[in-house]
């Protein structure tokens, strides 16, 4: 704590884990996210955890499904075609209520798609992803050190609301290095409390515990999926993070998250040499969407840019928060290309000044 | 008046689903009886797969876990590593072992994964309502082979034991079966084995039990007993297949840290 190291992306995630409790994982290889099951195999056992390398994304998960039954800190990554063969593991998880990490590190897609950083998985992530009514909590770094210490964020709603954990981030984050400094001390697993309902060894005779996402009864999955809603609701009312940046002043607001939204800061400081008001917001957890407070600057603010590097995912919710209340705009670029804070800030003064070549999405 | 005998205290005593002439009862009560005998109910983690003893997680009295298709050897290995002390069995079928979960039952066999699996096989989809299963013998008729199964357009039942014994990791591969009350009690004895062997720190171990379906082979109890006996056997061969525990060459069992 209070010491600050270089570190890559992908590293800082593992170490953070490990400082927030986790003392299993499992994954499988996959570019751009192979440092952290690789950092995790030798400091994993160091602090008396363990680490598997699975043989597949789908063996994988299911071994957290295994690990976060009984309580565990667990984690597992992947990027994202290893995220899509988790999914029917995810949904399980979900439905067995188990609290875990899991770390996205996005690159381009479809399919194989390519290597580099991307944010195409944003639907996949903040709808659930997998088979079945659920959420994932979803949160987004943009810095090494923000993702360092998200983590323990993680596992705090994790296991207060009983719902797996999503960090999402383009492979950019976890492949990039930058300064780290871990804002709390290591978390004494020894001092966690098991949760009741954790699955173990049975000395004491208590009550049989069931960890299981199925019920045939008439009316019990109703029960068993509408105690779920509960808490996704207060986890849309309590856990939403955001980040403003020049949003005072402004005219005109860039949405974006992770990668892009450093770039879109760019951007506005290029534009604000210009005399252009522009300001960012940018949302940390996509699950849940920060709407009211994207609804509360529509109230002074008319145009909103959703800057991203995807097809135009995150987009729609911007316009679902906005409600007509304001112009969406999009900007984005596909096929994990890279985004430059010239031609972010080209595209936005173009919009500033009404062009009609990035128009209103209705 | 002497009690003879009585429910296995690893048994809750509530009504099973199983339909009549069904083996899972049996294969239940077995596990259930080494459990009490080796006095390991308190440390037991039972994992149910999906497919008809989907439900078994409500039947034993330990605590139980119960997720996707096929990914029992996964969840198993996730609780044993993150719970040394505890005794982990992953009960399977053979849809659910040897066509959906054929990696996980593999690689926990490679990583020597110290559990103990029990693998029903009944050579076909019980509760998907008797489709072909990879177990399902030539000629046998299936929802989805309404004339019989052809190697020619669906290929040879597998061997798992006979496949599972070729991996070094693999500490104990019997096949038994409860069709006969002399394949009852050397099928107890094979899963005794399995259970002890965890105990012992021996690695993978894994009981396949020829099992009746008379529901889906639209059979009589009796003559599923019989179908068992005449034509599985054939093509399934009880008997232990390995047995490296007591040997010197006992494969190292995974740590589970």
């Amino acid at each position: 704590m209070g010491e600050k190291k270089l570190m890559k992306g992908n590293e800082a995630l593992a170490e953070g884990a490990v400082r927030a409790g986790c003392r299993f994982f499992a994954g499988y290889p996959i570019t751009p996210q192979n440092e952290v099951p690789e950092y995790m195999s030798w400091r994993l056992p160091e602090v008396g955890g363990a680490f598997i390398q699975a043989e597949s994304e789908v063996s994988a998960i299911n071994m957290i499904y295994g690990a976060a039954g009984t309580g565990t800190r667990c984690m597992t990554s992947s990027s994202s075609p290893g995220i899509s063969l988790k999914q029917e593991g995810l949904s399980y998880c979900a439905g067995a209520d188990l609290p875990l990490l899991i770390a996205n590190m996005m690159r381009g897609g479809p399919g194989l798609g390519n290597i580099a950083g991307c944010q195409g998985d944003y639907w996949q992530a903040t709808r659930g992803g997998g088979h079945g009514d659920y959420r994932l909590y979803v949160v987004a770094p943009n810095s090494v050190n923000e993702l360092a210490n998200l983590p323990r964020k993680c596992y705090e709603v994790a296991f207060k609301y009983r719902i797996p954990s999503m960090i999402l981030a383009d492979g950019t984050i976890g492949q990039m290095m930058e300064p780290v400094e871990y804002k709390e001390e290591p978390i004494d697993v020894s001092k966690l409390e098991k949760p009741e309902w954790a699955i173990g060894v049975n000395h004491e005779h208590r009550a049989k515990r069931r960890i299981t996402s199925y019920d045939l009864t008439e009316g019990g999955l109703e029960i068993m999926v509408n105690d779920r809603i509960k808490r996704y609701k207060a986890i849309e009312e309590n856990e939403v993070m955001f980040e403003e940046k020049m949003t005072e002043d402004a005219d005109m607001i860039v949405v974006a998250f992770g990668t892009p939204s450093r770039v879109a800061t760019a951007a506005i400081k290029m534009l604000r040499e210009k005399g252009i008001k522009a300001g960012l917001f940018r949302p940390i957890t996509l699950w849940p969407f920060p709407y009211k407070q994207i609804q509360a600057l529509a109230k002074r603010v008319k145009k909103f840019v959703s800057v991203e590097t995807s097809m135009g995912q995150m987009v729609e919710d911007v316009r679902l928060a906005l409600n007509g209340t304001a112009e969406t705009h999009l900007y984005c670029k596909v096929g994990a290309a890279v985004l430059t804070a010239e031609e972010v800030a080209a595209a936005l003064e173009e919009i500033h000044n009404g062009s009609t070549k990035y128009a209103a999405v209705k | 008046m002497q009690l003879l005998n009585k429910r296995p205290e690893s048994l809750i005593d509530i009504k099973t689903h199983y339909c009549p002439g069904c083996g899972h009862g049996i294969i239940h009560r077995l596990v259930a009886e080494v459990v009490d005998e080796l006095k390991i109910r308190e440390r037991m983690i039972f994992v149910a797969p999906v497919g008809c003893a989907v439900f078994a997680d409500k039947y034993f009295d330990c605590d139980t876990t119960q997720g996707a298709h096929g990914r029992g050897p996964a969840e198993a290995t996730g609780i044993k590593r993150t719970i040394p002390e505890a005794i982990v069995v992953s009960y399977q079928g053979d849809g659910d072992l040897a066509s959906i979960g054929m990696a996980e039952i593999v690689h926990a066999a490679i990583r020597s994964e110290n559990i103990t699996v029990i693998f029903v096989n009944n050579t076909i989809y019980g509760m998907t309502g008797g489709q072909m299963a990879p177990t399902t013998l030539i000629g046998q008729k299936a929802t989805t082979c309404v004339n019989g199964r052809t190697a020619k357009q669906a290929g040879y039942p597998i061997h798992m034991s006979e496949m599972l014994a070729t991996i070094k990791g693999a500490s104990y591969v019997a096949r038994g079966g409860v069709h006969t009350p002399a394949a009852i009690m050397q099928t107890k004895q094979y899963i005794k084995k399995a259970f002890q062997n965890q105990i012992d720190g021996k690695g993978f171990s894994i009981v396949e039990v020829l099992s009746m379906c008379p529901t889906n082979w639209g059979k009589t109890p009796k003559d599923a007993v019989a179908f068992v006996k005449n034509e599985m056997e054939k093509e399934f061969e009880m008997g232990v297949k390995k047995d490296h525990s007591a040997a010197d060459d006992v494969p190292a069992a995974a740590e589970a840290k």
